[in-house]
């Protein structure tokens, strides 16, 4: 169970969040231009990495802002967390 | 009892407060403080069980959660029985009756030991060479092998208890609250740290509080004594919060930890009831210190498993804490020092030992001096071979181990005993560490997997950290506890410690036998019945890894999860297979420690508690007019009102007709509403939905369909325009949290520029409909001075308004195809309008409907509900609601994907209506379309999606997805059930009123 | 010829005290060259193996295994064999395997314990009551054997569950097919790895794969802890790696993995003895032949190869099981565990060729694999060695993400796979 530390309010429990998936997929600002082949690879392709992933994660049942979160899928370290249209503190 | 096996000078047990109980139907009695297990031996009961496979006897083993053997049923009542009880950890109480498993008809003559004969033929994964042939007949094997399989029974009946669960918060949380624990929990709660110490047992002190022996001791106290001093300091200390008969059942990662705290399991069986009997701690502590102890190790030799066989230090315990002798003529068998212990108290207690039975050359640690001191024979550089007796053991026999420890040699030596002591070394307990995710090293010396490295805050220290000694124990318990609370407790500095140091150190995972390996049964895992020849089968047939070993085998995986077992199973594996034991790694050790009840798990999140019900404010109004309700998400809603015995049928038949004929009334308080502004509104609006929405007049109302990102049809609803920059969205009553969610996620990610706010009302209005060409006369006696002309307020529109001075919203929309409103007012005036309209419409015939009519009456008008007509594969196209879709609006949730190779197939599934040739006959939805119904298999076309019998139309209607289906109106298809074809014609959606006439009248 | 397995055999045995028997499967160091590689040891990539050598006379293959074979999903799944599905291609797929389950064991000459207990899913609202009709009315006309139940036939049948009206979402019926069950998850890895092992396949283990290696758009051979390994052919059959190998050639796929846990209770006496899934109070619940309940819970949302999930599933799934079998609050939880799923977005596999030569990925299974296992293994070798999809497995090419021609048993089918 993470503890997980809201941009916003602070440390707060796992259960209090939900996870979004793979963090700076951008939406195409002109979908309609993109080939079928190109809004797939929007749509449903992700790198599902094993490692340092960047992530969405939105206090659900807290502040409900969404944010963005640095964290290790092969041993679920969290290594940080920052707003919505921030920069990733790490790279 | 027998007087004989109680010693009398013993403080742990109060021997003045005796206690019945019943084990196996006999009357016995015990005193308080006892365990089943000490109360059993005490009255000279070892044969408890049967194993699981060869169901041979077996006795009490251990004295705590390790025990492997003696597992009991408790309680005969059918809802408070409880299978797989350790024995060993029953604290004894008055009423309390047990019983063997796995055994028929009784423990002491059991059929099953039958096995035992076969057992030649059953080696290691015998099951996976035979009961092939005759093909089918392995449900007529597993019939026989599930019956003989399973330990205890299962309750029957619905539990009567209740199970609670707490939060915790602290600073440091101490596991264990042995010497090393209660010095750590001491020197955190002292700096000014809120400090948690938890214990299994029903005291604190681990093994320590019944060491006194010579050889330890502590300024010149012997241990026991100084450490029951210390224990009584622990009151004084405000920031430290002690709970005993606590189990730690998991760890984690992020220092989340569960714990189990037993609250009612040793009382007296009438002082149980209506007390909370176990809670679930939910633990999060910034720092953890585990001291859970080490576990005493068996032997593995010949025959190790007869009833009287047991931990030696658990005799220890039986004589010294409890009191009770667990023969009168003990004979020990051991690999290191620790033996020795328990010999100097049997012998203080006047228990003969026979013999202490040494693998190792010689040693002259201090331990071992004093028993010699005290004439205890030992027999270095022996081992035992075999032992004796069916039921309980009679006698051992033991021979010379030769140099290289590989054989045993020279005569053979019997003994007659009636208890044999074993110790095997000693055990780190580092199943909490694992399960946090920590790695384990391995320390050659003496063969002990000990923690390494941690990705949390925590340390382990005592035995589970691999201090055995006492004086090792407590200087580093104390430095290691400064160090990782960066304190400087002085407290433990100068003591005088004295402890008998182990110098010799020996292990041999396998004794050597006299006997060929095939022809003997040495037993690693007691309970599950795998031997040394298992792991040796397993090997040789090419099981490499410890993981395959464990699974072909079970060894490790009985209820004790191979507390005692799995290392000597990696040690055999790594000797056969010639690796080192730290490159071999060990199996993984999974949450819970012990075996945590389903209900403590759950808590009280049973019952009506399983999941949040929500009512609309009208709900009490609904109860009191016996409607039925349905469920849909968390709500309740009022399905239909019955009237007299009318069958659903009935009641919708006769409430669908009134709505079109008169008036109905209906609670749409569940439908999501969501309040949104912000002056960029209408542009997320565009972006939410497929059609436009900025010229969108206010006080007007419009239709919409939520895509999601891969063009299928998500949710629908109306949504009014209060003002330039306020509407009012509405959702589907299930979809109501996730639309919320999606749109909060595409404002604040995608579109942060756009100036909106979200706000969830549903909670906060309460919504009446009603509808039908009388809705408007009844709509004018409760709000006189609103103009209901259809100039003023037509069809799609809203208008502010006071009833009883009450600020209300009336929006003239429906979902009926009926003149009808929408009245939304706060919730707690909910309640009063309904009534207030249902009086006013009595004139009218106003009739309540739920949900079914509600369903029927669109139907016939051909509107969709989102979920039942969609199911996640129909785009706004397939739905034949192309004008919907805004094509000159840029962009929208969802419109790219209406244009990939598939989605614009001309042929997909589309919505449609159905008609049956015969008008009384209802489709069932669910079922399948087909155009023909000769051949097999059969190209199914689609499904019916709605379906009813319209009283309105005195006709069967039903909506329909079928492959192509805009092109086939008016074509015969067929829906083929089990017992007959349908023939129906596909029609389009409307059934009724086409003209929308009623919408105005 | 290895030694057959038989009552006959274990007698023999018993004389030389078991000494005698042969290894279930050799235990070689890899050659530089295959024909063919399959990447995952599990019960999909060695039944992949044993239909390549058995039905396409490929036996210079290899499977290379990074841990243990079976040591991933198929040994940490909760066992349910079912083919009960709505849309005709998955019920195609996953009939095939079931019948292929049929025969399995004497095909194998390992008993798998394939048990046809039956599998019942369980409607908790009417949609699910729609959602259930509607799929086995699509089953019978498909030939699967499934039939509806009501409230009264689901009791009779599992007379253990909560059937009341009272509860907070009452069983308003169920399906039922008779022809599903469960099968012994470990005899499945093994009984295929000696079979393969017998025909000659090498079956390596502890051996990871650390590369791909392309010549323009060909594979040439894999990158492995025990050096590089030459062919033309890789299956990559990785559950819950499958990203970390295509990553390895720059392939993104719709794939995410998540944590799935399971749990069993402490043995006991028969109680139950079927298989009983529930998708609205998501529980899923068996009985093992050891005894012991045999629990599924559900994923967790976000991604982790950790093997761990939060313990709020755990709690939320025998919430569940209290729910529809309230005896069991006093059963015990002895042991849970994690494993790592791979998710496709419409919850269907992938059983495909890529634009890379030679590459073919089997993957996507989610929840559910372990039921597909003979079907998924046959299906994948017959692409493998024909460079061209089986007519069972062409809907489940990685291509259905771009056209959109998804097999949605996600929004369709409401159960948990």
């Amino acid at each position: 169970m993470f503890l997980i530390n809201c941009p916003y309010c602070g440390e707060r429990d796992q259960s209090e969040f939900s996870a979004g998936g793979e963090a700076h997929i951008v939406r195409p600002k002109q979908p309609t231009e993109l080939s079928d082949d190109q809004w797939a690879e929007f749509l449903f392709m992700r790198k599902n990495i094993k490692g340092v992933q960047f992530e969405r994660w939105n206090h659900a049942h807290g502040c409900r802002k969404w944010f963005n979160m640095v964290r290790d899928t092969s041993n679920d370290k969290i290594h940080a967390v920052y707003k919505m249209g921030e920069k990733p503190p790490i790279k | 009892m027998s007087k004989n096996l109680r010693i009398t000078n013993n403080k742990f047990i109060d021997q003045t407060t005796k206690i019945s109980f019943k084990f196996d139907g006999k009357t016995l009695y015990g005193f308080k403080g006892d365990t089943l297990a000490s109360a059993l031996l005490a009255n000279n009961i070892h044969l408890v069980g049967r194993s699981f496979k060869y169901h041979r006897p077996r006795g009490i083993m251990a004295c705590g959660s390790e025990e492997p053997n003696a597992i009991v049923q408790v309680g005969n009542d059918a809802s408070i029985t409880e299978p797989n009880t350790r024995a060993t950890e029953i604290e004894l109480y008055e009423g309390l009756e047990a019983s063997s498993q796995n055994c028929w008809p009784s423990v002491n003559f059991d059929i099953g030991a039958v096995n035992n004969f076969f057992s030649p033929l059953i080696p290691a994964a015998f099951y996976y060479k035979t009961f092939m042939w005759p093909a089918n007949f392995w449900k007529l094997y597993e019939y026989f092998i599930r019956k003989s399989a399973g330990l205890g029974k299962s309750p029957t009946e619905p539990d009567k208890d209740i199970y609670d669960h707490r939060y915790l918060h602290c600073d440091v949380l101490v596991v264990g609250g042995g010497i090393s624990g209660i010095m750590a929990a001491k020197v955190a709660a002292k700096s000014n740290l809120n400090t948690v110490l938890i214990d299994d047992k029903n005291n604190l002190g681990g093994t320590t509080l019944f060491q006194k022996n010579e050889c330890f001791k502590i300024n010149s106290f012997y241990s026991n004594d100084w450490l029951r001093k210390e224990i009584e300091t622990l009151n004084s200390l405000k920031n430290l919060t002690i709970k005993t008969r606590t189990s730690l059942a998991a760890y984690h990662s992020y220092n989340y930890l569960l714990a189990r705290e037993n609250l009612t399991d040793h009382l007296d069986l009438n002082e149980k009831r209506d007390k909370i009997r176990q809670r679930l701690w939910k633990i999060r502590a910034k720092k953890v210190i585990i001291a859970t102890g080490a576990m005493e190790r068996p032997l593995i030799f010949s025959n190790n498993d007869r009833p009287g066989i047991m931990l030696s230090s658990s005799i220890k315990k039986y004589i010294d804490y409890y009191g009770v002798k667990c023969g009168q003529k003990i004979s020990l068998f051991t690999n290191n020092d620790s033996a020795y212990e328990t010999a100097i108290s049997l012998n203080n207690s006047g228990v003969i030992v026979n013999s202490v039975i040494d693998i190792r050359n010689k040693t002259n640690s201090l331990i071992v001096k004093q028993a010699e001191k005290l004439g205890i024979k030992i027999y270095w550089k022996s081992s035992v071979v075999n032992t004796s007796g069916y039921k309980k053991i009679n006698s051992i026999e033991f021979m010379k181990l030769s140099d290289d420890a590989t054989t045993v040699i020279g005569k053979k030596i019997k003994e007659k005993c009636d208890c044999l002591g074993i110790s095997g070394g000693w055990t780190p307990r580092v199943h909490l560490f694992t399960q946090s995710g920590g790695k384990l090293k391995f320390r050659d010396v003496d063969n002990v997997f000990l923690p390494d490295k941690s990705e949390l805050d925590q340390i382990s220290i005592g035995s589970c950290n691999g201090d055995f000694e006492l004086d090792d124990v407590i200087k580093n318990s104390v430095n290691l506890t400064n160090k990782f609370l960066k304190i400087n407790n002085n407290d433990y500095e100068n003591l005088e410690i004295i402890s008998s140091k182990e110098i010799d150190k020996k292990n041999i995972w396998l004794l050597p036998s006299d006997k060929p390996l095939g022809k003997t049964k040495q037993f690693l895992d007691f309970q599950n019945d795998s031997t040394a020849n298992d792991v040796k089968l397993a090997l040789r047939e090419g099981f490499k890894s410890i993981e395959h070993v464990k699974r072909y085998t079970t060894t490790g995986m009985a209820t004790d999860q191979g507390k005692l077992s799995n290392m000597h199973a990696l040690g055999i594996i790594a000797e056969t297979a010639g690796v080192k034991m730290g490159e071999l790694g060990t199996t993984t050790f999974r949450p819970p420690y012990t075996p945590l009840t389903f209900g403590t798990i759950v808590g009280r999140n049973v019952g009506e508690f399983f999941d949040t019900t929500r009512k609309t404010p009208i709900h009490e109004w609904h109860v009191e007019n016996k409607a039925e309700f349905e469920n849909v998400g968390q709500w309740k809603r009022a399905w239909y009102y019955p009237i007299g015995n009318e069958n659903m049928h009935e009641a919708v038949q006769r409430e669908s007709k009134a709505a079109r004929d008169s008036a109905g009334i209906l609670d749409a308080s569940t439908l999501g509403k969501i309040d949104i502004q912000g002056s960029d509104a209408s542009e997320f609006l565009n972006r939410i939905y497929t059609n436009a929405w900025s010229k969108l007049e206010i006080g007007k109302c419009r239709y919409g369909l939520m895509l999601n990102e891969d063009g299928m049809v998500y949710d629908d609803g109306v949504t009014t325009r209060l003002s330039e920059n306020h509407y009012l969205m509405t959702t589907t009553t299930g979809g109501a949290a996730n639309v919320l969610s999606k749109m909060e996620d595409y404002l604040q990610t995608e579109w942060p520029e756009l100036d909106v706010y979200l706000t969830s009302v549903t909670d906060h209005y309460g919504t009446v409909s009603i509808c039908g060409p009388n809705s408007k006369r009844i709509l004018t006696k409760i709000i006189p001075d609103l103009d209901l002309s259809d100039k003023e307020f037509p069809h799609m529109s809203f208008k502010n308004a006071l009833i009883d001075n009450i600020k209300c919203r009336v929006m003239r929309i429906s979902f009926t195809g009926e003149h009808s409103y929408e009245i939304n007012i706060q919730s707690s005036y909910a309640k009063s309008v309904w009534e207030k309209c249902f009086e006013a419409g009595k004139e009218f015939n106003i009739t309540p409907y739920g949900t079914e009519t509600m369903h029927l009456l669109r139907a016939e008008k051909g509107f969709i509900i989102a979920g039942q007509d969609t199911d996640g594969t129909m785009t706004p196209v397939d739905l034949q609601m192309d004008w919907i879709i805004n094509k000159k609006k840029y962009d929208f949730i969802g419109k790219r994907s209406l244009y990939r190779s598939d989605t614009i197939r001309e042929d997909r599934k589309q919505l449609v209506g159905l008609l049956t040739d015969d008008p009384n006959e209802i489709l069932e939805e669910g079922a399948q379309i087909v155009s023909e119904t000769n051949s097999q298999p059969v190209e199914m076309l689609g499904h019916v999606t709605s379906s009813y019998y319209s009283p309105n139309l005195n006709k069967s209607i039903a909506l329909a997805v079928v492959k192509n289906g805009k092109k086939l109106k008016g074509q015969k298809m067929f829906v083929p059930m089990k017992d007959k074809n349908i023939s129906v014609t596909i029609t389009d959606t409307v059934f009724l009123d086409k003209e929308n006439k009623r919408l105005n009248a | 010829m290895k030694n057959k397995y038989s009552i006959f055999s274990l007698i023999k045995n018993a004389f030389s005290y078991h000494e005698n028997w042969q290894r279930a499967w050799r235990d070689p160091e890899p050659k530089k060259e295959y024909d063919a590689i399959i990447i995952g040891g599990g019960g999909h990539g060695l039944a992949t193996a044993y239909y390549l050598a058995k039905k396409h006379n490929m036996t210079n293959i290899a499977v290379v295994e990074k841990g243990w074979i079976g040591g991933g999903n198929t040994g940490r799944n909760t066992t349910i064999i079912r083919s009960n599905y709505l849309w005709d291609a998955s019920a195609g797929l996953y009939d095939h395997a079931l019948k292929i389950w049929e025969g399995l064991s004497q095909e194998l000459n390992y008993n798998v314990m394939f048990s046809q207990r039956g599998v019942m899913n369980l409607a908790h609202n009417l949609q699910d009551v729609r959602d259930l009709k509607r799929r086995t009315h699509a089953n019978r006309l498909n030939g699967i054997d499934a039939v509806y139940l009501n409230t009264e036939e689901v009791k009779k049948f599992c007379p253990i569950i909560n059937t009341s009206p009272n509860i907070r979402y009452p069983v308003l019926g169920g399906t039922l097919q008779k022809r599903a069950g469960t099968a012994r998850h470990d005899a499945v890895a093994w009984g295929y790895a000696r079979g393969a092992d017998a025909m000659g396949v090498d079956i390596i283990q502890n051996c990871e794969v650390k590369g791909i290696k392309r010549i323009g758009d060909s594979v040439e051979g894999i990158e492995t802890t025990k050096g590089f390994i030459k062919t033309k052919k890789i299956g990559v059959v990785a559950a819950g790696h499958s990203s970390v190998i295509a990553n390895m050639v720059d392939l993104k796929l719709p794939l995410e993995s998540k944590p799935l846990q399971a749990l069993v209770s402490e043995p006991v006496k028969p109680i139950i003895d079927t298989v009983v899934m529930s998708n609205a109070v998501h529980a899923y619940v068996s009985q093992s032949d050891k005894g012991e309940l045999v629990i599924g819970a559900g994923t967790d949302a976000y991604v982790s190869y950790t093997q761990r999930g939060s313990h709020n599933v755990v709690e939320g799934t025998l919430k569940a099981i209290l729910e529809l079998y309230p005896i069991f609050s006093r059963m015990k939880m002895l042991r849970q565990w994690g494993g790592i799923v791979d998710i496709c977005p419409d919850a269907s596999p992938i059983i495909s060729k890529t634009h890379i030569k030679g590459l073919y990925f089997n993957c996507g299974w989610g929840t559910g694999g372990f039921k597909a296992t003979p079907g998924s293994g046959d299906l994948f070798a017959h692409t493998i060695a024909n460079d061209d999809p089986h007519k069972l497995n062409a809907d489940f090419n990685i291509n259905r993400f771009v056209s959109g021609d998804l097999v949605d048993e996600h929004g369709a089918a409401a159960v948990a796979h």
